[in-house]
C-alpha cells in the first residue's frame, strides 16, 4: 500500500503552500485519475494518520475522482472510458492510447481560516 | 459566527518532489550515456531468475551493466544477481512498496556512470503502488508470467498502460497451466495498444535472445546520440 507515501507527499506539499497567518485548515482536495493507482478508502486513512501532529491536523480530506479520457484521432475526439479500460475508440472501434485524462494525482486546493477570521 | 473558509488553489502534483528528482537523475543518467530500465511485476513472475539470465548475457556481449534491486527485506536478490560479475547494490525499502526516485540516486552514489552503458532497476514486487513513481528510466518494462492468469492487465490497467514493453515470462509453463497466451496478448494491447511484448522463458531460453537484441539496440542508439549531441 503506497497511499501512505503519498498522504505524506500530500501533506507536505499542502504545508508549503499553507499561509503564515492560518489558524486551521478545514479541508483539503486531491483530485485522482482513474489510472493513478490510488485507492481512495486507503488513502483516506493514511491522510488522518499522515496529518497528526501537523497544522493540517484536523482538517478532511476530499477527493475528486477523474475519469478517464481517450482522444481518437480517427473521429477527433474524446471519450471517457469505464473501468476497467479497453482502450479502443467507441466510435472507430480502433485501438487508441492517447490518454487525455485519468493519470492526474494532484493536490487541487486548501480550505483554511486565518487568525483575522477567528471571531473575537 | 461562522465565515466561509478562504479557498487556496493549487492544482500541483502530489508527487512533484519525485519527479523533479526523477527528471534530474533522468538527465544526468542520459549525460553519461546510460541507459535505464525499470522493471516491474508481482512477486513471483520471476525478475530476479529472468534478470539474472540477462546480466549474465549482457556481461558476455560486452555491455557495462550495473544492476540495482529493490526489496522490503534481505539482500538475497542482490547476492544472486552479483554472480553475473556486473555490478549489482541492493536498495532495501524498509517497509515501503515501491522505489523512489531519491532511492535510486543515492544508491548510485560512488559508481563512476561513465563506466557504465545500461542500468537496470528491479523494483519491488507489486503491480499497484510502483506505477505512480518515475524513476527516471528511460523504458519501463512490465512483467507477467503464464500462472498469474490472462486477465492481470485488466485488473491492473495503471501499470500496464504506463509501461513501454511487456514480458511474458516462463512461457515453458504455459501448456502445464493451460495459459491461453492469445487472450493475454489481446488483453495487454487492450490496455496499451501497440506494446512491444516478448515471451520468454529463463529456463528453457526461450525468447531470451529477441529481448536482448532490443536492449542492446536501445542501448547502442542512446550511445550513439551522445557522440552525436556532444562531440569532443
Amino acid at each position: 500500500m503506497h497511499e501512505l507515501s503519498i498522504a505524506q507527499s500530500l501533506v507536505a506539499l499542502a504545508q508549503q503552500h499553507l499561509p503564515a497567518d492560518v489558524s486551521r485548515v478545514h479541508a483539503v482536495t486531491v483530485r485522482v485519475g482513474a489510472l493513478a493507482g490510488v485507492v481512495g478508502e486507503a488513502l483516506h486513512f493514511c491522510y488522518d494518520l499522515a496529518t497528526e501532529g501537523t497544522p493540517l491536523a484536523g482538517s478532511s480530506l476530499r477527493i475528486e475522482d477523474v475519469p478517464l479520457v481517450i482522444h481518437c484521432d480517427g473521429c477527433g475526439q474524446d471519450h471517457q472510458l469505464a473501468m476497467p479500460p479497453v482502450f479502443r475508440c467507441p466510435v472507430c472501434d480502433v485501438p487508441c492510447g492517447d490518454v487525455r485524462q485519468g493519470r492526474e494525482l494532484d493536490l487541487a486546493s486548501i480550505e483554511y481560516d486565518t487568525d483575522e477570521d477567528a471571531p473575537p | 459566527m461562522s465565515l466561509t473558509p478562504r479557498v487556496l488553489e493549487i492544482r500541483q502534483k502530489v508527487l512533484s518532489r519525485n519527479d523533479e528528482l526523477a527528471r534530474a537523475l533522468r538527465a544526468r543518467l542520459r549525460g553519461h550515456g546510460v541507459f535505464t530500465l525499470n522493471l516491474v511485476s508481482s512477486p513471483g513472475t520471476g525478475k530476479t531468475r529472468l534478470l539474472e539470465v540477462l546480466l549474465r548475457r549482457l556481461v558476455e556481449r560486452g555491455i557495462r551493466v550495473h544492476a540495482l534491486v529493490g526489496d522490503l527485506a534481505t539482500d538475497n536478490d542482490a547476492q544472486r544477481l552479483a554472480r553475473s560479475g556486473a555490478p549489482v547494490r541492493q536498495i532495501l525499502t524498509q517497509g515501503r512498496c515501491h522505489l523512489e526516485a531519491e532511492m535510486i540516486a543515492q544508491h548510485l552514489e560512488g559508481w563512476d556512470l561513465e563506466a557504465c552503458d545500461l542500468l537496470v532497476i528491479e523494483n519491488v514486487g507489486n503491480l499497484v503502488c510502483p506505477s505512480s513513481y518515475d524513476l527516471g528510466e528511460d523504458a519501463r518494462i512490465a512483467l507477467l508470467s503464464v500462472t498469474e492468469g490472462e486477465d492481470k492487465p485488466l485488473k491492473y490497467p495503471a501499470i500496464f498502460n504506463s509501461a513501454d514493453v511487456a514480458v511474458i515470462t516462463k512461457v515453458d509453463l504455459a501448456e502445464a497451466c493451460e495459459a491461453d497466451l492469445g487472450a493475454l496478448h489481446a488483453n495487454l494491447q487492450a490496455i496499451r495498444p501497440g506494446i512491444t511484448v516478448f515471451e520468454t522463458s529463463a529456463r528453457t531460453g526461450t525468447g531470451l535472445d529477441a529481448l536482448l537484441d532490443w536492449i542492446t539496440a536501445r542501448q547502442s542508439e542512446r550511445g550513439a546520440s551522445l557522440q552525436g549531441a556532444a562531440p569532443r
